[in-house]
């Protein structure tokens, strides 16, 4: 029974990441596709930890992790870069 | 997958797994589908929470089942999307006022402070060669 859910969360996380794609592409804002980007890595960590489901090895947790900060990390310096001209000031 | 799970293992995965699919699917198609930026900033925090945590929740109460202890780094994950998830959104909400709103393009402010962004920072000086659209006018620039 789990192995039916699994193959119907990783296809609706596959099928989002596609649109997300999609947003990104067509903008038409910057903030679409810095929120779009944003998103794309949300739904990374989400298939990561289905994939550990499926694989099972412990290893994804930690891939999970970086893309978490990552994706945190990048997100906010390309609005401070948008906003100020400069990440760090 | 090789580990046969007691019912109740099985049937709990199986609906938070469910959940968050479609959840991650509602977040999406709302990102693709709703009219303006400041719409489209609030579809995509489904996705996060309830996809994202759905599929956390699923896979702490699997290995609970399957091997006996409680994994914290789903709690790791977790607590860290949540604690940055509004922060991200904020600067995304900034970025859109900054560059592609006027104090005169939006609605009143309900005191006589006005909208904090503009007074705390000024107009953007990021990027300076993409004047805000006219009052009254729509554009499909950036």
């Amino acid at each position: 029974m789990i192995i039916y859910a699994l193959i119907f969360a990783i296809a609706c996380f596959s099928v989002g990441l596609l649109l997300n794609l999609w947003r990104v592409i067509v903008g038409p804002r910057i903030s679409d596709r810095i929120l779009a980007l944003d998103t794309m890595t949300v739904n990374c960590i989400a298939l990561l930890i289905l994939l550990n489901f499926s694989l099972g090895s412990p290893i994804f947790f930690e891939v999970a992790m970086l893309f978490a900060l990552v994706g945190f990390v990048s997100t906010v310096s390309y609005c401070r870069f948008l906003l100020r001209g400069d990440i760090i000031e | 997958m090789t580990h046969e799970l007691p019912l109740w293992g099985e049937i709990t995965v199986t609906i938070f797994l469910v959940v968050a699919g479609l959840f991650a699917l509602v977040g999406s198609v709302g990102l693709v589908k709703l009219p303006d930026p400041i719409t489209r900033l609030h579809a995509p925090t489904k996705a996060t929470t309830l996809g994202v945590g759905g599929v956390l929740i699923a896979s702490m109460v699997y290995v609970f089942a399957n091997e006996g202890r409680v994994s914290m780094h789903e709690l790791l994950i977790t607590l860290f999307l949540l604690l940055t998830a509004p922060i991200s959104a904020l600067f995304i909400a900034k970025v859109h006022l900054h560059l592609r709103e006027r104090p005169d393009t939006l609605p009143e402010a309900p005191d006589s402070v006005g909208w904090a962004g503009y007074a705390a920072d000024g107009p953007a000086r990021g990027v300076r060669d993409v004047p805000p659209p006219e009052p009254g006018t729509t554009d499909t620039t950036i």
